[in-house]
């Protein structure tokens, strides 16, 4: 896969600009770049004003940060998307076949399909979601899944992320942005709409309330507090959904149910949006010194006395180890293949795949099966003679916590740079809804962009930034 | 709406509150400093307890100097009530709240404390005081402008508003109680420069020199002013507004929660009491014992609005 020429998406690989991009590419040439730098200006001091920060883990000092936003725009055609969006429909229905079977009766390790220690040995499987029926039979509510690009029609699945996908307040909020400081280029083009997502998400969540509920259910986001790395998007989402926010400490069982403390007293809720790990959801059950739970949740969860979405136990279905296996699961539970493609992986606890990786650590992107944030990877080619020896030491000694990717070239967008447009890297995350009334998933997503030249990093712990994305209306 | 974000609304606009109240001493401060000869190093001693800051202060300072007191009652951060504390906690408050708040308040105070972040990032020099009071009062004024202009008028509006006003009163009473000994009748020798320069300070320190003239003319008697500021209800510092204020409010959440709570009942009997007593009543009981035992009721108020209506576990 090395050695094609880049893609890019508003030039292609010769340079000429591709369609999607026409009505934007002639707006840009007739603007004067003067005017665009003092108006990327204010549109970052927009983002300061309304606090769209996020916290750096481990740096105290750095406080709350803004993600770089970059003005020039991420454009997919209505046909591209047509074609992502029914890949991204499937592998999102296989995934919530996948984890009701793993809490059920385990058909697809039964058919030999999935080896029984990937689950057994899964530290994200929770025996304690074992013949638990979630609301409507969903496991995962909200999903992003990640995906990059290498050429005109070849998009991979680079991640899914089913436990608590984050990035949609960008989506959104970028959105805003690009409104308020260029309105013309939304008369010149026809762009779909994302600004409905919290809408949706109120309806989806919704339509899971659990059996206790009776009349409009009560929806709350729950979230670890404002020191939180994501809590401006656990604030902005439970605002533009009109539902509430709350920590642990504000709720409590009572009369089986989940309630929160109001001015008047305890009231019920019936489906919460947690944005707190499995492991610190309810001290009775999970991880006992947990501060950012509520004692008794689960037992109540069980019970069908709230709905809880993500369901815990999810993160099973999105380990890198797990990842590996997805084509299969896909076909396994849908009955048809893939519509959209893994990347090729290797993984290290196969003997055969372990020896092929330690032979080419150079050319290969080596990942930890439960990392996150683009940390603990090593990228082969851009890598020292050091960092490689060190790796494949901690290789060496863990391998089945590892697996290898060889390295894509991926597609670049580009981004406003001192001396005008430049390429840079990009991934896309879009969201999907899931409930009994189907999948919903908003056109376009959050755009990630490595600011570096040249690097494949696009993680905004490590110096990212995002784009707006637009999904064109069908012509 | 959760007992927390009740919580979080009323400590917003009581740490907002305080910002201008600080702003508004410091000025005083400032101006005594600039116009008088001598004694300006007493008033600014006077200005910490006004404050509530005199002990934290005499814990890190050794002497009582004019700069040294601007800027721990502006910047310092061993100074919990210091502008900047309190900027940054109304902003922290209104983040945990962020969901009550519209995005036109919630701009308001985030702008609020990174304008106030940028311009006390280092000592305040003479020069640019008057700048640096001025912003932080029209920032201040900000968000209370988007509060009337966008806020629902529900119980997260009354909260807000009973926060206000239990802050206004204690910063009132407190300043007529550090200043008691030039408000009492039988010391205070009319017309004295001492005590023309005390009154100075007290109406400056509440913004209420204008409306003071209007109803009282250049007339500056020691008794009127006590009045003005404890018992006229047009004042909008004054003791007996800011409860007259704090009853409304309570009083709307009675309607829109249908239970009247122990806390209606203590206000309820601060307010009458405010009603009822004439400025010679208030001298009969002693001005420094009814200013205590007025900000100690106002405090237990506080107290019974938080269990009332659950602001914590």
């Amino acid at each position: 896969m090395t050695g094609d020429p880049l893609f890019d998406e508003m030039f292609g690989t010769d340079g000429v600009t591709r369609a999607a991009y026409a009505e934007f590419a002639d707006w840009f040439g007739s603007e004067d770049p003067s005017r665009l730098r003092a108006k990327a200006r204010e549109a970052e001091e927009a983002f300061r004003v309304t606090g769209i920060t996020f916290n750096v883990y481990g740096d105290p000092d750095a406080g709350e940060r803004l993600i770089p936003f970059d003005i020039i725009p991420r454009i997919i055609a209505a046909r591209e998307w047509a074609k992502l969006s029914k890949g991204i429909e499937q592998r999102v229905r296989a995934l919530n076949a996948f984890l009701h079977d793993i809490y059920h009766r385990q058909e697809i390790v039964r058919a030999g399909i999935l080896p029984v220690e990937m689950i057994a040995r899964n530290d994200a499987f929770l025996p304690e979601m074992i013949g638990v029926d979630p609301a409507g039979d969903i496991y995962t509510h909200i999903v992003g899944i990640d995906l990059v690009r290498t050429g005109p029609d070849q998009f991979y699945v680079l991640e899914d992320n089913a436990r608590t996908p984050s990035g949609v307040s960008y989506m959104l909020e970028n959105r805003e942005t690009m409104l308020h400081t260029f309105p013309e280029l939304f008369s010149r083009n026809r762009v779909q709409r994302v600004s409905r997502y919290p809408q949706s998400l109120h309806r989806s969540l919704s339509a899971c309330a659990p059996k206790a509920c009776d009349g409009t259910p009560t929806v709350a986001v729950l979230t670890p507090g404002i020191h939180n790395s994501a809590y401006y998007e656990h604030s902005f989402l439970a605002d533009q959904m009109g539902a509430e926010l709350v920590e642990g400490h504000d709720l409590r069982v009572v009369d089986g149910r989940v309630a929160m403390r109001t001015t008047r007293g305890y009231k019920p809720i019936d489906v919460i949006y947690r944005r707190v790990d499995d492991d610190y959801l309810d001290p009775l059950t999970f991880n006992r010194d947990s501060m950012l739970g509520v004692p008794g949740i689960f037992d109540v969860y069980r019970a069908g006395g709230i709905t809880i979405a993500n369901a815990p136990g999810t993160g099973v279905s999105d380990d890198k180890a797990i990842y590996s296996y997805m084509p299969e699961i896909v076909r396994f539970y849908t009955g048809e293949k893939a519509k959209l493609e893994n990347v090729p992986t290797y993984r290290c606890s196969e003997p055969d795949a372990l020896a092929y990786v330690l032979d080419n650590l150079s050319d290969l992107v080596v990942k930890e099966v439960h990392g996150s944030g683009g940390y603990g990877m090593l990228i082969g080619p851009t890598a020292t003679k050091k960092d490689i020896a060190a790796f494949r030491k901690k290789l060496e000694a863990k391998p089945g916590n590892y697996i290898a990717q060889p390295t894509l070239s991926l597609s670049t967008v580009p981004i406003f740079a001192k001396k005008g447009l430049a390429p840079r890297h990009v991934d896309l995350r879009p969201f999907v809804l899931v409930s009994p009334n189907g999948i919903e998933i908003t056109p376009g997503g959050l755009t990630r962009v490595a600011l570096k030249k040249g690097s494949l990093v696009v993680n905004s712990s490590q110096g990212g930034g995002t784009k707006d994305t637009w999904v064109l209306e069908e012509d | 709406m959760l007992g927390k974000t009740a919580g979080g609304i009323y400590w917003m606009f009581r740490y907002l509150e305080r910002i201008e109240n600080i702003a508004r001493l410091v000025e005083t401060g400032q101006r005594i400093a600039l116009t008088q000869a001598e004694g300006a190093d007493g008033e600014w001693t006077s200005i910490l307890t006004t404050a509530g800051v005199r002990t934290a202060y005499e814990a890190q300072n050794e002497e009582v100097t004019g700069d040294a007191v601007i800027d721990f009652l502006l910047r310092s951060e061993d100074n919990p009530s210091s502008v900047m504390c309190c900027a940054a906690n109304a902003r922290t408050n209104a983040r945990t709240v962020r969901t009550g708040l519209t995005r036109e308040v919630w701009e308001a105070v985030n702008e609020c404390w990174m304008t106030l972040r940028d311009l006390l990032a280092r000592r305040v020099t003479t020069r640019d005081l008057p700048h640096v009071l001025t912003t932080i009062r029209t920032r201040s004024a900000f968000v209370r402008g988007s509060l009337h202009g966008t806020m629902l008028r529900n119980d997260i509006y009354d909260f807000a508003r009973i926060g206000t006003f239990i802050e206004r009163a204690d910063a009132t009473a407190r300043l007529l109680d550090v200043k008691y000994f030039v408000l009492l009748p039988s010391i205070s020798g009319v017309g004295s420069r001492l005590d023309n320069t005390q009154w100075e300070i007290i109406l400056r320190a509440v913004s209420a020199e204008g409306p003071f003239r209007l109803v009282h003319g250049n007339q500056r008697g020691a008794s009127a002013i006590a009045e003005f500021l404890i018992l006229d209800g047009r004042m909008p510092r004054s003791l007996a507004f800011c409860y007259k204020k704090i009853g409304d409010n309570l009083d709307y959440l009675h309607r829109d929660y249908g239970i009247r709570l122990p806390s209606h009942d203590h206000s309820d009997a601060i307010c009458h009491r405010l009603q009822q007593l004439s400025i010679q009543d208030v001298f009969e009981e002693g001005l420094h014992q009814f200013l205590q035992d007025f900000m100690g009721r106002n405090a237990a108020l506080g107290q019974q609005i938080e269990q009332d209506y659950r602001f914590i576990k």
